[in-house]
């Protein structure tokens, strides 16, 4: 289970944005409450009173009037300088959190997908992924985000706020998981056709096991073994999928769509769109265009026999 | 009671003239048979004339599919030889009047399709037929055969990469 919600911060970040809607969010219930009852207190005392109180009135009744004008013009200007302190205060403390980074990852938005690539000085310790991302708790990860056509937007709510994913401009933005979990994530830019089907994830391990995911994920497709393994490559290889996309270890180095090396390894089909299962995965393959209409992969048509094998094939890419 | 009818009938005219443009991403078949009725870079014809079949690009002018056709262009490096916005280099400039084999939209089909002579790849058994209709609408903006309504004025790319610092081979169109 993946969790979406800003009420459940995962990192310092997110709960420090946690705890600053909850200021506002106190403060704006104690105002509505005092505004209310005091509304609702001369309401019903109008009621009650004789019709001629409601003339004009009296000289210090007027005075104390002014004065309780007064007492809550300042009351509110108070409240405002309250919160807009301690907005600055937020906005500065996340703007300076993570300046020395463990981690540095490059985000590609896509329409509609992510492109992940994890940097490192030594080049052969580069890594491309997509659509999920995976980060070792208690370690501050920076990403770098661009796009490669329109405005998308970065939101995974459990860690941190929402940036923008600008083409020809690289904005940056640090998370930091507290604890394992997987985070739900989403484009929160509106992108085209399929933006409600831009689904990221964030899935945050022990550095342990982050780092044994690393080195694994770092190894090229693994060799088809039997005969229908070997028939599912070739089909792979022959028809236009090798165009679009990268298996590691093979002469598939298309860069248009994800990197499949390593896709079975991975919860979703199509950015979210569909959970990966070798049912689902039929059913993409086969048809892109009726699971999420509109992206650039076509809907090729694939030979009965080589679907099976080729589909086989990609679920042997762990 | 007039003015009202007069207005009605003005408000369904505008409205009448409101459509979208249309993408229809599912067209295999559309244009599966082309393959079949190629046209002729030759006029000679052994035995007596036989007629040329007329083929007509279903990405005519339209927009999505030029756009389209411009981010495979990239992916599928065309710029490696034919030169970012098809300038020339190692093959010929696709930005120019002058097509070695013809630039009707069927012909440049056939070129990506069935590849030419001296370097030229033959892509049809890896990209889908629509994908090839999309880089021939693109191919012929580049000439500005293309109606100025459909093209891109400019292209973001023409900024450096915030990655390497470098402008991309990928540019608008003239």
């Amino acid at each position: 289970m993946s969790v979406h919600s800003a009420f459940a911060p995962a990192g310092a970040q997110a709960a420090r944005i946690y705890e600053h809607w909850l200021l506002y969010w106190y403060v704006a219930l104690a105002v509505y409450v005092i505004v209310g009852g005091a509304f609702l207190y001369l309401l019903i005392r109008s009621w009650r009173s004789r019709p001629e109180s409601i003339a004009e009135p009296t000289q210090p009744v007027q005075h104390r009037m002014a004065k309780y004008v007064g007492a809550s013009s300042v009351a509110t200007a108070l409240i405002l300088i309250l919160l807009l302190v301690s907005a600055a205060i937020t906005g500065h403390d996340l703007a300076s959190y993570g300046q020395k980074p463990n981690l540095q990852i490059n985000v590609i938005g896509h329409q509609w997908w992510w492109e992940v690539q994890y940097q490192n000085d030594d080049p052969s310790m580069t890594l491309m992924t997509a659509n999920e991302i995976h980060i070792p708790t208690g370690q501050k990860v920076l990403l770098n985000l661009t796009s490669s056509d329109v405005i998308h937007s970065f939101w995974v709510p459990s860690l941190n706020g929402k940036r923008d994913l600008i083409p020809s401009h690289q904005n940056t933005l640090t998370i930091e998981a507290d604890r394992p979990g997987v985070y739900r994530g989403q484009c929160a830019e509106f992108c085209g056709l399929q933006h409600a089907h831009m689904i990221l994830y964030v899935i945050a391990e022990p550095p342990s096991k982050f780092s044994a995911w690393m080195r694994h994920q770092l190894q090229p497709a693994p060799e088809p073994v039997d005969a229908k393994l070997r028939h599912g490559r070739d089909v792979f290889l022959n028809e236009p999928c090798v165009t679009c996309h990268t298996v590691r270890g093979t002469t598939a180095l298309g860069t248009v769509g994800p990197d499949l090396t390593h896709i079975a390894d991975r919860q979703t089909i199509g950015a979210g769109t569909l959970p990966n299962t070798p049912g689902h995965l039929s059913g993409w393959v086969t048809d892109p265009q009726r699971a999420k209409p509109g992206i650039l992969m076509p809907t090729i048509p694939i030979a009965p026999n080589d679907v099976q094998p080729l589909l086989v094939y990609l679920e042997s890419l762990r | 009671m007039r003015f009202a009818a007069l207005g009605t009938i003005i408000a369904l005219v505008f409205v009448a003239s409101c459509q979208r443009e249309q993408r229809n991403p599912r067209v295999v078949a559309a244009s599966a048979s082309v393959m079949t009725q190629l046209p002729r870079e030759s006029e000679l014809v052994p035995g007596g004339s036989v007629p040329q079949p007329r083929i007509s690009s279903p990405d005519n002018g339209n927009a999505y599919d030029i756009n389209q056709g411009q981010t495979l262009f990239t992916a599928y490096n065309c710029a490696g030889c034919h030169g970012g916005e098809g300038g020339g280099g190692i093959g010929p400039a696709l930005n120019d009047a002058n097509w070695i084999y013809g630039g009707e939209p069927a012909q440049i089909f056939d070129s990506i399709v069935r590849g030419r002579p001296n370097g030229m790849p033959a892509w049809g058994a890896r990209i889908p037929k629509d994908k090839i209709w999309a880089l021939v609408a693109y191919v012929r903006s580049l000439s500005g055969q293309q109606p100025k309504s459909a093209t891109a004025a400019r292209s973001d790319d023409i900024e450096p990469d915030p990655h390497t610092g470098t402008t991309k081979a990928r540019g608008s169109t003239p």
